[in-house]
């Protein structure tokens, strides 16, 4: 699945998480011409735009994504309660919309079905995260180093699945919390930790150096592409 | 679906997984399992598993007995032993009431519900345990217990049956996601210590579960038996489990301070003091068996008095020297625990006492600085160190009292406990030992 657009950049962290909860790639962007230099060749899956914050720039880049040739939908517009009447007369903007403050998964049900009905998600999703010698099946839960299945609990799968779909980049223990726990975790920033280990551990030693502790900021996963950047 | 539970349905499905154990604990600390197929999980997973508690020690209740085990997702995993075309999984289960509310005789969500009390007020409790157990030929009380080894401390026994049983159940615990620190012959013959690496409290206690489940399983398999009992032969020392704790603020140990010369923070002392102040009224939970007080005698390096000190393994509460530099492995040890305990009970009453100290801001007395075995009974009333308790019954007396115990517990687990443990005392009283008859038939 080629990335969904998302506004504004940075993407609120709560956004973030469902986003990455459900399994969408995704790109931030302040504007439109960032939309156009981001934009993969096979165009965006879609957008997701924050409009509580700042509806002018808001709005007027949802209308620059459905105006050009190539009309970007699905569109999923995030509002606050004061903003709704100013949804209306606008609805060639979007696909559907949601009220902000929102629950996580109401939106991700949301999300879920426009893409559905787009056709996006289901069909052209990637099944495969694949990494030197790790694969990783996303539609059957199942991951694999050198051809052998490892036996993983839920945890350590969502974990290397979030780690291995962004290699060489760093995320501090806070990060990955949020990210890849969500709200339902016992044992805080150090059980981070203790499921790297494990990890570390069911990859057996040849693999273990594939998740790389950097000192005093967090993990990151496979070689450094950009250089250190903590997230 | 939640994704979480369309994991295990997959994983299950896609590994060939014939039988899932769903698997809890009685209030005793004993594994129940019920085994399901895979075509049950998702019914199992939205409806709970119906059964009928009134035969589960201390699942009892006066007017209904149906309660349901709804599987935990989050600890499926695979069971690695067994042959390979009957591949199993299991899951713990927490245990409801028919209308969803959390069932009181369950130890698992005893343990939760103190958690939870830890973490409204910032905290995260982590613990690793020292797994100490016996391997004998076979397990028949009524014949002299056959130590598989002669070693002792440290020892490398050499390609003997023991240490290869260990080397086994070591691979198994790293399949099974329950990372090892440390594993050492102990003192005694046959005796070995494993010493698991940290989790979070809740998936420690399913650890220990699964632990000693694994530990005979491996014996068992290999023709050999397997003991947590915490005293099986007079003379040597008993298996303990002790139990290292700390607890975390966000990535911060909040038991370190960096600017204290010993590095123990305020709340770290404090936790210490309370599990002092309170040391005797939870010791009936975390050594529960009459042959528990056996162990806690003087001679076989297992605590006795309630003391404290750095580094000094006759005390009740041990602070470990950390390496330089390593905040966050500051932590507290507190010996008393034997491996026959209910896992999730003893660290809801540890915990819980812990917390009492931090919340009444409880004073800790000075360090132990000798070695409390060698003062006089007088000198160590000087210094004020109380006993613990010297018997299961002694231990079920100051419990009885402890409005922190019942609360930890809930009246429920409370209650039944007390009953039950007394009903052991007294079929223990009733019985006349070996040791009677030596000393007493002769001579009278």
């Amino acid at each position: 699945m080629e990335p969904v657009l998302v506004f504004p950049d940075p993407a609120p962290p709560e956004l973030a998480q469902v986003l990455d909860l459900g399994g969408y790639p995704w790109k931030a962007v302040n504007d439109d011409i960032t939309a156009t230099r981001l934009a993969p060749n096979a165009g965006w899956s879609g957008a997701v735009i924050c409009a509580y914050a700042d509806p002018e720039r808001a709005f007027s880049l949802c209308r620059s994504l459905r105006r050009s040739d190539n009309q970007l939908e699905p569109l999923m517009i995030l509002v606050n309660g004061t903003q709704l009447a100013e949804l209306e007369q606008r609805d060639e903007l979007f696909e559907d919309f949601c009220l902000s403050p929102f629950h996580p998964r109401e939106l991700e049900a949301r999300l879920k079905h426009l893409f559905w009905r787009s056709g996006g998600v289901t069909d052209t999703r990637p099944e495969l995260v694949e990494y030197a010698d790790l694969v990783l099946n996303l539609e059957t839960y199942q991951a694999a180093i050198g051809g052998k299945p490892l036996d993983l609990t839920f945890m350590e799968y969502e974990l290397l699945k979030f780690l291995s779909s962004n290699p060489g980049k760093v995320f501090t223990r806070e990060t990955l919390l949020s990210r890849v726990w969500g709200y339902e975790y016992y044992g805080g920033a150090r059980t981070v930790d203790v499921h790297i280990r494990r990890l570390r551990a069911k990859l057996g030693e040849h693999h273990a150096g594939l998740i790389q502790t950097v000192r005093s900021v967090g993990y990151r996963f496979g070689q450094s592409r950009w250089g250190i950047t903590a997230e | 679906m939640e994704r979480k539970k369309e994991y295990v349905v997959r994983t299950a499905e896609e590994r060939g997984v014939r039988l899932i154990r769903l698997w809890f604990t009685d209030v005793l600390g004993q594994l129940k399992s019920v085994a399901i197929s895979p075509d049950e999980l998702e019914n199992a997973f939205e409806e709970g598993m119906h059964f009928d508690g009134s035969s589960i020690d201390g699942f009892s209740r006066k007017q209904e007995s149906d309660v349901l085990a709804i599987p935990d997702p989050l600890t499926f995993g695979l069971l690695p032993w067994g042959n390979g075309d009957d591949l199993s999984a299991r899951m713990f289960c927490d245990i409801m009431n028919p209308d969803g509310t959390p069932f009181s005789g369950d130890p698992r969500q005893v343990l939760k519900r103190n958690v939870d009390r830890a973490r409204e007020r910032g905290y995260e409790f982590m613990v690793a345990p020292e797994m100490e157990f016996f391997y004998f030929r076979n397990g028949d009380a009524s014949k002299p217990l056959e130590p598989l080894d002669q070693g002792s401390y440290f020892d490398l026994t050499t390609a003997d049956v023991a240490s290869d049983l260990r080397k086994r159940t070591l691979l198994v615990l790293e399949q099974m996601g329950i990372a090892v620190e440390y594993s050492f012959h102990e003192d005694a013959p046959s005796q070995h210590e494993i010493d698991l690496r940290y989790t979070d409290a809740l998936a420690m206690a399913d650890n220990v579960m699964t632990f000693r489940l694994l530990v005979r399983e491996i014996a068992m398999e290999q023709g050999a038996f397997a003991t947590f009992m915490p005293k099986p032969l007079a003379g040597v020392q008993g298996s303990g489990m002790h139990t290292h704790m700390s607890l975390f603020e966000g990535d911060q140990n909040a038991f370190h301070d960096p600017g204290d010369p010993s590095g123990l923070s305020a709340v770290g002392r404090q936790f210490i003091a309370g599990l002092l102040h309170h040391a005797p009224e939870i010791t009936a939970v975390t050594n529960q068996l009459v042959n528990s007080y056996k162990r806690l005698v003087v001679g076989y390096e297992a605590p006795v008095y309630v003391t404290w000190a750095r580094n000094n393994h006759s005390a009740l509460v041990r602070v470990p020297v950390t390496k330089r530099g390593k905040s966050s492995s500051t932590r507290i040890e507190y010996r008393a625990p034997d491996p026959a305990c209910n896992p999730y009970l003893a660290y809801s009453v540890m915990l819980a006492a812990g917390l009492k100290g931090i919340e009444e801001g409880y004073e800790l007395p000075p360090e132990a600085s000798a070695n409390v075995f060698e003062m006089t009974d007088e000198e160590r009333a000087a210094e004020g160190m109380r006993p613990l308790p010297q018997s299961l019954s002694d231990a079920l007396d100051v419990m009885e009292g402890s409005e922190l115990v019942a609360e930890a517990l809930g009246e429920h687990i409370f209650e039944w406990f007390l009953r039950n443990k007394r009903a052991e005392w007294q079929d223990y009283k009733a019985q006349v030992s070996q040791f009677e008859l030596d000393r007493y038939l002769a001579a009278w």
